[in-house]
């Protein structure tokens, strides 16, 4: 009886991260899609057509011939949409790049700190979540205005007698994006630097590296793993972000979650909006699993 | 092999003052904050010599070897290598390499490359790359493993990809940190005379540390005996088994009865002591010690004779007990005997012949007795 109730509780215990996925990764997909399938109305829901369950199974079948394409069309024919999702594929992928420049060494320097103090620096780069994002990227309003901290501080060592304009440029939106997902890159780069064996890097060295090539051949190469882990946490929100570009980026820049917005909140366009998060999801899946897969391959011929 | 058993045997280069020491460690001292790891060190090793460094955890074996592969620097003295100084020299500089405890195996490679790694970081053409990664594969009969990461591979096999990585280079000096550690006891005995075999072959210098004792005197040919950070002494095996400079030394390699005493007179190169065991010892010494001075003598089990009669030289040399507990080990059996005073005294004796008529047991009295060259005088 106890081996039938336990068998039950393991299945038990599979279900619920596959329940989760299903309502609330699928289930919305779902909704989400059905929606960019519709037409606008100026109703509510403001779209057509809407399910009526006491119809019956005609009237639902009736309603779904309405189902269209045509939003996925109307994205092809203005270019709007499309210099958008490269705008922010390129605004992210910088950005991911930047964010591993500095997180890098911030994460080597942290694994190779004595253990006593590596919680507190861990706890430090933890620490900034405990305030809230929007007061965090407000503050960055006020640290890049032109009459802002910073240039103020460097007028006043006079490395420059005119203000910077940074603010409202992508430069502010490249900032504004390493300083909000640096802990995102730094943890998966620190945790497979921490646990990697340091007689490697001595075996490298002698072996004849330098202390440089040593890092490149031996330390590097073991940190991938962390390092597309954290790529892929910078990289696949950064493509959506809405807020740091709202409120830093200027009125030129371009970026999906942006166009989102005004598509669903100024436009009241559901299906359009619904179509262009169909599309984002699917440029952002599409590559990860493929190279997930191409990843698993590679894993499969090692062993 | 059987030539070079005859060359080995020979082989003494420490005996002859006219021959230099290949590396030379001249009052090395190695501190880490308060605690001194190494202290005061000196020690020559000769070329072609197998060389061990045998020593509890924690007496400095391993940070002299990591000095000599320059991980650490010395806090004061120096090492010579080939009549180099190696101060301030790095260790992708240094003519030596070293063969991990853990093995260090990159574990993002083949086997091959992994072998290849000092090679190719040598700018080696690669046509002499293959060569000589394959002739690495060959001698630690590995071929077939050639495209194997070190995951798919067992315990002695990764042992021996670690070894085979830190030869391909044709380093003059080889470090090896307990390097059958990891291994089982048997293919760990396999592997000690495989290593031997494979030092002859190469000409090699080998350091190697360990804390098995047994390995120590199966592989080198000469050991040094460390603790707390200082050499107690350095000797061939025999030398170290046979006369311990100590009575550390006596009691970290192999059994011993330590028998102590006063000393009460010393002729022709003999020492007499009035036991505290309650009988007179008489042996010889190359040293005399002062009458009078306490003194102490270690004699190994196997020495020890245990008999029902009394020695001739009783009581010189011989004392009464109880057989107390008799373990039988297949090629021998070894006793303890109990003393009237509760010492007991270890003794074993060879199983020469299959069965013996009327067999020492439990709880019968007994002599215990020791020729007058049977142990050693300690000096301390």
């Amino acid at each position: 009886m106890t081996r039938v109730a336990s068998a039950l509780f393991s299945r038990l215990v599979i279900i619920i991260p596959y329940a989760w996925l299903l309502f609330f990764f699928l289930i919305p997909f779902f909704i989400v899609f059905r929606i960019s399938l519709s037409q606008t109305a100026v109703a509510m829901p403001p779209y057509t057509p809407v399910f009526d369950l006491f119809g019956g199974l005609t009237g639902i079948l009736d309603k779904a011939r309405e189902f269209s394409f045509d939003n996925y069309v109307w994205l092809t024919e203005d270019v709007l949409y499309f210099n958008a999702y490269v705008s922010s594929v390129i605004i992210a992928g910088v950005s991911t790049v930047l964010t591993l420049l500095i997180a890098y060494p911030v994460a080597y320097g942290m694994a190779k700190a004595p253990k006593t103090i590596r919680p507190t620096l861990l706890m430090l780069v933890i620490l900034p979540f405990w305030t809230s994002f929007l007061i965090r990227v407000y503050a960055w309003i006020a640290i890049l205005k032109p009459e802002g901290l910073l240039n103020q501080f460097l007028m006043s060592i006079n490395v420059i007698d005119q203000p910077l304009i940074i603010l409202n440029t992508n430069w502010a939106i490249y900032i504004g994006i390493v300083y909000s997902y640096l802990p995102f890159m730094v943890l998966p780069i620190y945790s497979s630097l921490e646990k990697m064996d340091h007689t490697l890097t001595e075996a490298a060295l002698d072996l004849g590296c330098t202390p440089f090539t040593a890092f490149w051949r031996v330390t590097f190469p073991l940190s991938l793993a962390g390092v597309v882990a954290g790529c892929l946490l910078v990289f696949i929100p950064a493509v959506g972000e809405f807020v740091i570009p709202d409120l830093l980026g200027g009125s030129e820049t371009l970026m999906i979650g942006k166009t989102l917005w005004n598509e669903f909140n100024a436009n009241r366009d559901w299906p359009v909006s619904s179509a262009v998060a169909t599309i984002l999801l699917l440029i952002l899946v599409l590559p990860i699993v493929y190279f997930q897969n191409a990843q698993a391959k590679a894993d499969g011929e090692g062993r | 092999m059987k030539s070079l058993g005859s060359i080995r045997r020979s082989f003494a280069p420490w005996a002859d003052p006219a021959s230099k020491p290949f590396i030379s460690v001249k009052n090395v001292t190695k501190r880490f904050g308060d605690f001194t790891a190494v202290d005061d060190l000196s020690l020559d090793i000769y070329t072609r010599e197998f060389f061990a460094l045998l020593g509890a955890s924690g007496c400095g074996k391993s940070t002299l070897l990591r000095m000599l592969a320059g991980f650490e620097q010395p806090t004061s003295g120096e090492i010579i290598l080939d009549g180099q100084s190696l101060a301030g020299i790095p260790p992708y500089r240094r003519p030596v390499n070293m063969m991990f405890q853990s093995y260090a195996l990159f574990p993002h490679m083949t086997v091959e490359n992994n072998i290849a790694f000092g090679l190719k970081q040598d700018g080696m053409p690669k046509a002499d790359i293959a060569a000589r990664v394959a002739q690495m594969l060959k001698l630690v009969k590995l071929e077939k493993f050639s495209q194997r990461k070190p995951h798919q591979l067992s315990g002695g096999q990764r042992q021996r990809v670690a070894l085979a990585r830190s030869l391909a280079k044709r380093p003059k000096v080889l470090l090896l940190d307990e390097p059958l550690g990891a291994l089982d006891k048997k293919l760990r005995e396999e592997t000690q005379f495989e290593l031997m075999d494979l030092q002859q072959e190469l000409g090699l210098t080998f350091v190697v540390v360990t804390h098995d004792q047994e390995e120590a005197m199966t592989m080198a040919d000469r050991i040094a005996v460390m603790s707390h950070g200082k050499v107690v002494q350095v000797a061939t095996p025999a030398e170290i088994y046979e006369a311990p400079n100590s009575r550390f030394v006596a009691d970290f390699i192999g059994d011993v009865n330590i028998f102590e005493g006063a000393v009460s007179g010393a002729e022709g190169g003999y020492v007499r002591l009035e036991g505290t065991n309650g009988f007179p010892i008489r042996m010889a010494s190359p040293e005399t010690p002062a009458t009078g001075g306490k003194s102490a003598v270690a004699v190994r089990p196997e020495k020890i004779r245990v008999s029902r009669q009394p020695p001739a030289h009783a009581p010189v040399n011989a004392v009464q007990g109880e057989i107390w507990d008799i373990g039988y080990l297949g090629d021998m059996t070894v006793f303890h005997v109990r003393l009237k005073d509760g010492r007991v005294i270890k003794a074993s004796s060879l199983n020469a012949v299959r069965a013996v008529e009327d067999p020492l047991g439990y709880d019968q009295e007994v002599w215990v007795s020791f020729g007058e060259d049977a142990g050693v005088v300690l000096k301390d």
